[in-house]
């Protein structure tokens, strides 16, 4: 019997996490992501499931309970928005370097600064590049929908379980704060101690009873040992890209022009391409669920059949680098995007693409090969 | 009589504590946080907890104590030690959780983590060492160092006009209701170092019985960063340390002492 209900994007990701069995949650208000917690607390998951929330003294805390906990086996999370997850961006690189298993979600607002706290998407170098300190990557989530805001709490669990490391869900203040109907998966309960003790006590601070003691330390003083771990994540993350890459493509069969977009971008570029699609124009969407890993060759693949792409972002252009990248100069590649919190119409998509790629396209890629010649 | 006939059980006088590892410590010669080590796994092993206890390392000169201590440990960030216990603790409650933190660490980088932990109470233990300077990174200025003392970072002495003047942590955090045990020990000779293992020993008990955040602070010295040998380096913290930092309780079951001057 499904449970379906009408709820903010937010509160639906909350909501998703009492269900998740998740442990704990620890986080610091701010907007527009306020309503997590709040929504939590509501909850009394205390009661409910015995998920421990609690409101920490900072975003800088927050992130170091979480480290606590994900050292314990237990499932945690936090979420924030952009200036918090800036401050919790030491924290992070330590969960990575640990390796611990936890879900961190940034439902993110304009910037730089104190910026707004309007929706934009301006955190995607931060999210994919990895943001704190050190060679390290998230596995990074982006939902488009706030039945995605629910689903991936426990996808982003699976994945931090199956690879002990960190995942972000990057979501925005759209996605976040938006009503929309959604299908709320049946409550999984929590795991006991006894079985987190069992399914990772190899690597867990539990208490040394029945076994050697476990350290969790993301410090190798040996330069050997400490490459040898960077090597070991770049193992996960390559294996990341081969096993648990994610994306959607919307008419892409017979597209000439495509958009990329993702979260709540995907959703306007989609209206262009029906509005596209209306005016005899063959543009299809590609959305990059997973932000890393990127479909890198999906895109390589597409350029061969497109005659350009444009990137559309809530920002003043990110991805677009990373689109560029993986087309490798086949086909230009354009951004279109509004900040400081602006939301693009799909009119203004398609002019973009109109004008950017359809009118110029060609010229401007021949200008490229040029330029990039006379550099030489 | 041959030396196996001397080396008996029965004879023992003193061993090497058992919960320490076999791993050589990497302190300076004379330097406390070997004893505190030393103390803080006797302690866990008399009470037989050794298998329930989750010890938090810092960033600092102990920032190795795992590789020393025998049980279960997590390495947090500069700081952060008290959030990673918090966590720990309100999700294995019936387990013993402890930090153990220099001055830096706790007194500065970390002190929001550190007055939130002791207001809300945490069942948890804080061992805190004092050496009023920066060990680890060779020895700058801490918010403990002592008015007009030398440091690389405060070259013509602590400046407390410009600098403020060193922080007294203890009694800072005592005055919150969350903390139920707050003591100031050394462990530079026999005597004190039996009175720091007592503190220890209260400060477990208090997380056995619930009863909220235990708060021991050791002035110790760090004979490296301070350019003294150790024992000029104890004398000196006898003569200048303990006069501001008073040794003894400063709060004990959860009431105010009025000694501590
Ligand atoms: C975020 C961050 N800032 C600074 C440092 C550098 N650092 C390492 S240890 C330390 C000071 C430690 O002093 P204290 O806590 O008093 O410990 P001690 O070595 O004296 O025992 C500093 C500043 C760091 N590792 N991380
Ligand atoms: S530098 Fe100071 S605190 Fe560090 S080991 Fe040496 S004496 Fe001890
Ligand atoms: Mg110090």
């Amino acid at each position: 019997m499904a449970d379906l209900k009408l709820m903010k994007g937010n509160e639906a990701l909350a909501e998703a996490a009492i269900r998740a069995g998740v442990d704990a949650y620890f986080g610091y208000p701010i907007t527009p992501q306020s309503e997590v917690i709040e929504y939590l607390m509501s909850q009394q998951p205390e009661k409910r499931t015995g998920m421990v929330v609690l409101q920490a003294e900072s975003e800088v805390a927050a992130i170091n309970m979480v480290y606590g906990a994900a050292s314990t086996g237990k499932k945690v999370m936090t979420s924030s928005s952009s200036p918090g997850i800036s401050l919790k961006l030491e924290g992070i690189s330590y969960l990575a370097g640990a390796e611990l298993p936890a879900v961190i979600v940034n439902v993110v607002r304009g910037g730089p600064g104190l910026g707004t706290i309007q929706p934009s998407q301006a955190d995607y170098f931060q999210s994919v590049k990895g943001g704190g300190h050190g060679d390290y990557k998230l596995y990074v989530l982006a939902p488009a929908s706030v039945q995605e805001m629910s689903d991936f709490v426990a996808d982003a669990f699976d994945i931090a379980f199956k690879y002990r490391a960190p995942v972000l869900i990057l979501s925005d203040g759209l996605i976040g704060q938006m009503m929309e109907k959604v299908v709320l998966k049946d409550e999984k309960p929590r795991l006991s101690n006894e079985e987190i003790i069992k399914q990772y006590g190899s690597w867990a601070v539990t208490g040394k009873k029945d076994r050697e003691r476990n350290i969790i330390t993301s410090l190798d003083l040996q330069a050997e040992k400490m490459e040898a771990r960077v090597h070991r994540l770049l193992k996960k993350y390559g294996q990341m890209e081969k096993e648990d890459l994610r994306y959607e493509e919307v008419h892409c069969e017979d597209a000439e022009y495509l958009f990329v977009a993702y979260g709540s971008s995907a959703r306007i570029a989609l209206k262009a391409v029906e509005l596209a699609r209306e005016k005899g124009i063959k543009a299809g969407l590609l959305r990059p669920i997973t932000l890393f890993p990127f479909p890198k060759k999906q895109l390589f693949k597409l350029a061969d059949q497109v005659k350009g792409m444009l990137s559309v972002e809530l920002n003043a252009g990110q991805m677009v680098e990373d689109v560029r990248l993986a087309v490798e100069h086949k086909v230009p590649v354009e951004h279109f995007g509004r900040t400081g919190g602006i939301i693009h119409t799909p009119e203004e998509v398609l002019e973009a693409l109109e004008q950017k790629i359809m009118n110029h396209g060609s010229i401007r890629h021949h200008k490229t090969r040029e330029s990039g010649i006379l550099q030489n | 009589m041959e030396v196996l006939d001397i080396i008996k059980p029965e004879n023992q006088v003193f061993c090497k504590t058992k919960l320490m590892t076999d791993t050589s410590l990497s302190y300076c010669p004379g330097c406390g946080h070997g004893t505190a080590h030393n103390l803080t796994m006797e302690v866990i092993d008399e009470l037989g907890i050794a298998e329930n206890t989750i010890g938090v390392a810092p960033v600092g000169c102990s920032v190795l104590a795992y590789d020393f201590m025998n049980i279960d440990m997590t390495q947090a960030a500069h700081g952060r030690a008290p959030a990673l216990a918090t966590a720990i603790s309100r999700l294995w409650p019936e387990k013993y959780v402890f930090t153990y933190q220099g001055d830096g660490d706790l007194a500065a980088i970390g002190t929001a983590e550190t007055i939130h932990a002791c207001n809300r109470g945490e069942n948890i233990v804080i061992i805190f060492v004092n050496n009023g300077i920066y060990g680890m990174t060779g020895g700058q200025m801490a918010p403990t160092t002592l008015s007009g003392m030398k440091t690389s970072t405060s070259p013509y002495g602590r400046d407390v006009e410009k600098m403020g003047a060193p922080i007294r942590m203890t009694e800072l955090i005592s005055n919150l209701p969350g903390v139920y045990y707050a003591t100031r020990q050394s462990v530079h000779t026999h005597k004190h170092a039996r009175k720091a293992k007592k503190a220890i020993q209260k400060a477990f008990e208090n997380t056995r019985l619930n009863k909220g955040l235990s708060f021991v602070e050791i002035v110790s010295n760090c004979n490296s960063g301070w350019k003294m040998t150790p024992n000029d380096a104890n004398h000196w913290m006898e003569e200048n340390m303990f006069p501001y930092f008073p040794l003894g309780d400063i709060k004990v079951d959860g009431k105010l002492k009025s000694v501590a001057q």
